[in-house]
């Protein structure tokens, strides 16, 4: 999802367990929160920085596609909403970094590892957004399935990643309305206009798909993340909630799901749909995608260019921080 | 390029007049002011707060997970600090 391919280590059965581990076990099966300063398994640590991180890159480096249309937004007040759902963004990388550093790593070495390519964000970012429509189908498909996956979240294992994950999902649900406001406009909108919201639904359809990340089958080491709880549904079954709850929603715009295969099954009480193409979403993951290094070179940009203004603050603070100890040493 | 990371600091927001302060997050800031901008920036955006603190959060002194048992046991067997310990007989009215 927003972090697709986590690398975790192989489950690890009771027995095979030290006391601490299976006591923190329990504690996790109890349904008791983990905190920073608690005894936890060096791997559950570990895979939490990966997972948090890259939740972390996704929410920054997704406000690039959209920050593109703010200048181009159609009316004032489409400016004004767009930018303050970037704006949004900009402070769940925040809450996230945040949880991320009370495991013990800093924000600065984790955006370093995602500069230089070592941490990677979620696949979604890497297509390009061509027109305003898209602005629409951004809200409300990718930050849907964002959604999808940031719910069940909040009841993760770790205290401080499920207090981010409840902050973020009191915002989100803002994000894809106002997602599909746009797209309801454009859909009810000119012949044309409606064209636009077909063809942004066109492409942003497998894309959207892929966030879930890989199918269950070939989905490695899941069964150590849910154990511990800081994965709580599956791939599969995400994706399978998100097609049954966007279906209607489309239908609604009178779009069409790019899908021969979309098919109500009566039996699982769910629709059957094509899986996307895998093979695509590999070599995104890799870097290979349409804007892989469009996004990465933004990224690396705005964080050199912000360095004067960084350095400038610092220097200020420790002015400030020497002045103040020259005056007190003087009233004494 | 910069290599100086800003210090962190924990926030605390009043939500509304007459409660507390309450922790909401944390963040990164060069200084005091500036991390009273940053919290205005990304803890109220919706009107959550009438009021900032912010500490930096080397400050903070937490007890250890350790001494849980120590600290917070002994309450475990003193009811009698809680209103509901004593029957009050009814006839005696509200108390
Ligand atoms: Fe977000
Ligand atoms: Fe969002």
């Amino acid at each position: 999802m927003y972090a697709q391919l986590v690398k975790s280590d192989a489950i690890k059965s009771r027995e095979d367990m030290s006391p601490e581990e299976r006591a923190f076990q329990d504690r996790v099966d109890a349904g008791e929160k983990i905190e920073p300063k608690d005894w936890m398994p060096e791997g559950y640590r570990k895979t939490l920085v990966r997972q948090i991180g890259q939740h972390a890159h996704s929410e920054i480096v997704g406000q690039l596609p959209e920050g593109n249309w703010i200048t181009r937004a159609p009316t004032l007040e489409r400016k004004a909403i767009l930018l303050a759902k970037v704006q949004d963004e900009a402070g769940h990388g925040l809450y996230l970094y945040s949880a991320a550093e009370t495991l013990g790593v800093s924000r600065d070495e984790l955006l370093e590892k995602l500069h230089s390519g070592k941490m990677k964000y979620s696949s979604i970012f890497n297509y390009p957004t061509l027109n305003w429509a898209d602005m629409g189908a951004v809200g409300w498909l990718v930050d849907g399935a964002a959604i999808m996956n940031q719910v069940p979240l909040q009841r993760t294992s770790y205290g401080p990643y499920s207090r981010a994950m409840i902050r973020i999902c009191k915002e989100e649900s803002f994000h894809q309305r106002q997602g599909y406001s746009i797209m309801m406009k454009m859909a009810f909108g000119t012949p044309e206009q409606k064209e636009m919201a077909q063809d942004a639904m066109n492409r942003f359809w497998y894309p959207a798909l892929m966030m879930f990340g890989p199918s269950d089958k070939d989905s490695v080491h899941s069964a150590q993340s849910m154990a511990w709880k800081i994965k709580i549904n599956t791939n599969d079954e995400l994706r399978q909630k998100f097609v049954n709850e966007t279906v209607p929603q489309a239908e609604y715009l009178g779009l069409t799901i790019p899908d021969e295969n979309l098919a109500w099954n009566e039996e699982k009480q769910g629709y059957d749909f094509s899986e996307p193409d895998w093979s695509e979403f590999f070599e995104v993951i890799k870097g290979n995608g349409p804007c892989n290094r469009e996004r990465l070179g933004d990224r690396v940009k705005a964080w050199e260019d912000g360095a004067w203004f960084r350095d400038g603050l610092n220097a200020y603070a420790e002015r400030a921080a020497e002045r103040r100890r020259a005056a007190s040493v003087a009233a004494e | 390029m910069s290599k100086k990371e800003w210090p962190l600091w924990e926030v605390f927001i009043r939500g509304q007049h007459g409660l507390n302060h309450r922790h909401v997050g944390s963040l990164h800031a060069p200084d005091a002011e500036m991390a009273i901008n940053h919290a205005r920036d990304v803890y109220t955006r919706r009107k959550e707060g009438v009021s900032i603190w912010v500490v930096p959060s080397k400050e903070i002194t937490a007890s250890s997970p350790s001494e849980k048992g120590p600290l917070f046991d002994p309450a475990e067997s003193k009811t009698y600090r809680h209103p509901t310990f004593f029957d009050i007989p009814e006839e005696v009215g509200k108390m």
